[in-house]
């Protein structure tokens, strides 16, 4: 029986994935002008991976994600202000501190009914951002955090206006997330998690602990969640009270379910498509941009559910079977 | 100390009024609306113009208000509502978020950003001295109508047919389906009345919440909130968890400003956690 | 030598509704125990109080000489006991491999491991071949669940089951919805079972609880109105009455 781990998704790199990572790099050679927009792309991109983590594989469904990307951020964001400006041992501190609150949180999260538990979500979301609000005298409040001053990178690169160092940091920080999440979701333990995703109610009668299951994806989507906000806090050295605010989290799951729940990628590509239009449009009217994006998820929800990747699976199927 | 348990019961009646459409659509059809909100900002534009450019009293723009919502309400349900009764809270949340963008956007393009004026008629004006301390009079008035709005519902829930069909459908729509009971069209009429309530309370609340285009997002997590900390499907559940949430909202900016609106949010996580199927929400 | 299995005054209500009222049951290890009644007779409701997806409202379940009465589901599947769904509860979106893969890490307590894929844990994967093979599902491997026919999906809700390696195995009607002609695999599995694992179940295909049960428990009411050898309960004029002259296969 020497067939049967053929017949188990692959880890090994696909070739078309050595290309698509190849892209970025790419990038920071032909659009020098568009550095600032790419390591927003990649941090954002992080945090769409996180909750893809949550959603997509554990199948959590939570409108308060953000809320561990602005602890992330205001974490790193404190650090600097207050001397601590070496960005690797940040970017741990905040990851950590953001992990440890999803720890906690999780357990809120993982008992309680579909509406209760979305409910809790959403309601720990505006706590955090209230909390924030009203701590001004820590966190700059409406105003923002300010006096962030960042040591350099590995003690070599510093950050720069053009946004090179940010471009490349983030980058190499969503990349190595990005191996590591793959690794996880090709265990066990990713593939238990989908099990609950798939049939929560099948889990336990195989003797699987769905809680201590759920809770261990919650605190690791909220440690990378707060990993994606510190770099935020890092790359544009401000934090504000937008990155913990329902309008962050909405986003993030618009630009997840866009991209294709529950296939890492998903999150990458639904990341970029969102943020290059979103840069496109919006700034030639924010108005239009709302409205066509509404439109956009209306239709989606009654054509296109799955995604784009969801979409392209759907055909290969179509056409490989014959 | 009465006049902060006024404020909070005055709100929290609003609050009441515009989710009691909610609790039916997440009791009822097991629907995740994001976009109940929308309703209510959408009821309390129709006052706006229909004051300003048509000149109508304030008055006489709540039925209006009333009308017209539920049957954006009624219009919306059918062609859209409907067909995402059976999908994932996913879907159900996404296409919410989606209507209430647009509605957003929409409500921007037409009226713009900032917050609608409203004049209310002289005799709802002002302040009653009574008992040693002072009571607006809009406030009053508020109470008043959502105390008899309730009346007035919970009769036509006990009492007439519609309000029994409406009952059997929420404790279990197949069977009622199997009573031959016309699921869809109680759906539909519960949607509308629902979406009706909430424009009504959108109108009523210009003075009290305020209206801008920005109204589904800021009231959101509120009217949410109110419906599961209550128990959806019931309608004593939010009326009790709305006049709690009020009471402590206003309680909690008056005593502790420095806290602000955390003491909601903080409540409300701890009522979940108590009560995941709402104060007077049942579940097997 | 105490029971694999046993129950004592065991009592669900749901409100006025006495769903199961007093039953006692005692199954010996290897036991090879059915379960009938007539629709609505509380026999899954029992199944569920055994495996601690409902809690009872009085009595006790016992499994050995421990008591499990409130114990939750996925500590009783580590003690040994498992059942199937009358309905396929699968993981559709999971190839037929992956979900029997899974039930299989599960057990060995290896689930939660995080560094390695789970292509490489070789000897689980064959193990769960192997499973598939006994259940002719070999060639499905790589299928996801839902594109299955539902007969092959019921053969999926068995191999979930078997590979848990239950000592004792709730059966909630094996046979459902399957075509009498691929119901001999269903069964083939189960009597290919070692003596030592305790078979309960329900099912209301009278041809295959005569071949297979050495006793049947009946049930009527959320009571037992019934319990003994194939051939008394056959001859038994309550147990008839209640079927109103039933007879199937």
């Amino acid at each position: 029986m020497n067939a049967a781990p053929h017949l188990l998704p692959s880890v090994r790199w696909h070739p078309a994935e050595y290309a698509l990572w190849l892209v970025p790099i790419a990038c920071f050679f032909l659009f020098p002008g568009y550095r600032v927009l790419g390591s927003q792309v990649f941090i954002t991109a992080l945090f769409a991976l996180s909750l893809d983590l949550v959603l997509g594989y554990a199948g959590i469904l939570t409108l308060g994600h953000a809320a561990f990307f602005g602890l992330g951020a205001y974490t790193a964001g404190l650090l600097a202000a207050h001397g601590w400006g070496e960005p690797l041992s940040g970017l741990a501190a905040a990851a950590a501190l953001a992990a440890l609150a999803g720890y906690l949180v999780s357990f809120l999260v993982v008992r309680g009914e579909d509406l209760a538990r979305l409910m809790v979500t959403l309601g720990i979301g505006f706590l955090f951002y209230e909390a924030a609000n009203r701590a001004a005298g820590l966190t700059g409040g409406v105003d923002g955090l300010p006096g962030i001053a960042m040591g350099k990178v590995l003690g070599v690169f510093s950050f720069d206006l053009a946004g090179d160092t940010a471009y490349v940091y983030s980058l190499a920080v969503l990349f190595v997330v990005f191996v590591l999440a793959r690794r996880l979701v090709a265990s066990p333990f990713g593939l238990s998690l989908r099990g609950i995703r798939e049939n929560r109610a099948r889990m336990p009668a195989i003797g699987a602990p769905v809680r201590r299951r759920l809770v261990a994806a919650f605190t690791i989507g909220a440690g990378v969640a707060g990993l994606a906000g510190a770099l935020l806090a890092q790359t544009t050295q401000f934090v504000g009270l937008d990155s913990l605010g329902f309008g962050r989290s909405a986003d993030v799951m618009i630009m997840l379910v866009l991209g294709g729940t529950g296939r890492l990628y998903g999150a990458l590509l639904g990341t970029a498509l969102f943020m290059l239009a979103q840069d496109y449009l919006a700034g030639i009217n924010p108005v239009y941009w709302q409205f066509w994006l509404g439109l956009l998820l209306v239709a989606f929800v009654f054509f296109a559910r799955g995604g784009i990747l969801g979409a392209a699976e759907t055909l290969r199927r179509r056409f490989s079977r014959p | 100390m009465i006049g902060v348990l006024f404020d909070g019961l005055a709100y929290g009646s609003l609050l009441f009024l515009v989710s009691l459409g909610l609790s039916v659509q997440m009791g009822l059809m097991n629907f995740v609306n994001l976009a109940h909100g929308a309703f209510a900002m959408a009821g309390g534009f129709v006052c706006v113009v229909a004051m300003s450019r048509f000149g109508v009293p304030f008055l006489a723009t709540l039925p209006l208000a009333f009308v017209a919502t539920a049957a954006a309400g009624a219009i919306l349900e059918r062609l859209l509502y409907r067909r995402l009764y059976g999908a994932s809270h996913l879907d159900q949340v996404l296409f919410s978020i989606g209507l209430t963008f647009m509605s957003i956007a929409a409500a921007t393009w037409i009226f713009g950003a900032s917050q609608q004026p409203v004049r209310l008629p002289a005799f709802l004006r002002g302040q009653v001295h009574l008992a040693g301390a002072d009571f607006g009079v809009y406030r009053i008035f508020l109470l008043a109508v959502v105390a008899a709005l309730a009346a007035a519902l919970a009769l036509l829930l006990g009492r007439t047919r519609f309000g029994a069909q409406v009952r059997a459908a929420v404790d279990d729509a197949r069977a009622a389906r199997g009573l031959g009971i016309d699921v869809d069209r109680v759906f539909t009429t519960a949607f509308a009345l629902g979406s009706g309530l909430a424009g009504l309370g959108g109108g009523l609340g210009i003075d009290v919440l305020g209206l801008d285009s920005a109204f589904p997002l800021k009231f959101m997590v509120y009217f949410l909130l109110v419906v599961v900390v209550g128990g959806a499907g019931t309608l004593l559940g939010p009326l009790l968890a709305a006049m709690i949430l009020g009471i402590c909202d206003v309680a909690g900016k008056y005593y502790v400003p420095e806290l602000g609106a955390f003491v909601i949010y903080a409540v409300m996580v701890v009522l979940l956690l108590a009560f995941p199927a709402g104060l007077l929400g049942r579940r097997t | 030598m105490s029971n694999a299995l046993r129950t004592e005054q065991l009592t669900r209500r749901f409100g006025a509704l006495e769903a199961v009222c007093d039953v006692s049951l005692a199954l010996p290890r290897g036991a090879r125990h059915a379960l009938i009644g007539p629709n609505g007779a509380g026999k899954t409701t029992l199944i569920n109080l055994l495996t601690g997806a409902l809690p009872p409202t009085s009595g006790d379940v016992y499994l050995g000489d421990e008591r499990i009465t409130h114990l939750r589901q996925h500590p009783r599947v580590k003690r040994g006991l498992t059942r199937t769904f009358q309905i396929n509860t699968l993981f559709g979106g999971l190839t037929v491999l992956e979900s029997v893969l899974l039930a299989i890490l599960e057990r060995e307590g290896r689930a939660a491991e995080w560094r390695r894929p789970v292509a490489r844990y070789a000897e689980d994967v064959e193990e769960a071949m192997d499973l598939l093979a006994t259940l002719r599902l070999a060639d499905d491997a790589d299928r996801r669940t839902a594109t299955l026919p539902y007969g092959r999906q019921r053969l999926v809700e068995i191999a979930l089951a078997l590979a848990t390696r239950p000592r004792i195995l709730l059966l909630d009607e094996p046979a459902a919805g399957i075509p009498a002609a691929e119901s001999g695999e269903v069964f083939g599995a189960i009597a290919d079972l070692p003596p030592s694992v305790t078979v309960l179940f329900i099912e209301h295909d009278m041809g295959l609880v005569f071949r297979f049960a050495q006793r049947i428990t009946v049930l009527a009411g959320g009571r037992i109105l019934a319990e003994g050898e194939p051939e008394e309960i056959r001859r038994d004029e309550r147990v008839r009455a209640v079927y109103l002259g039933r007879e199937d296969g």
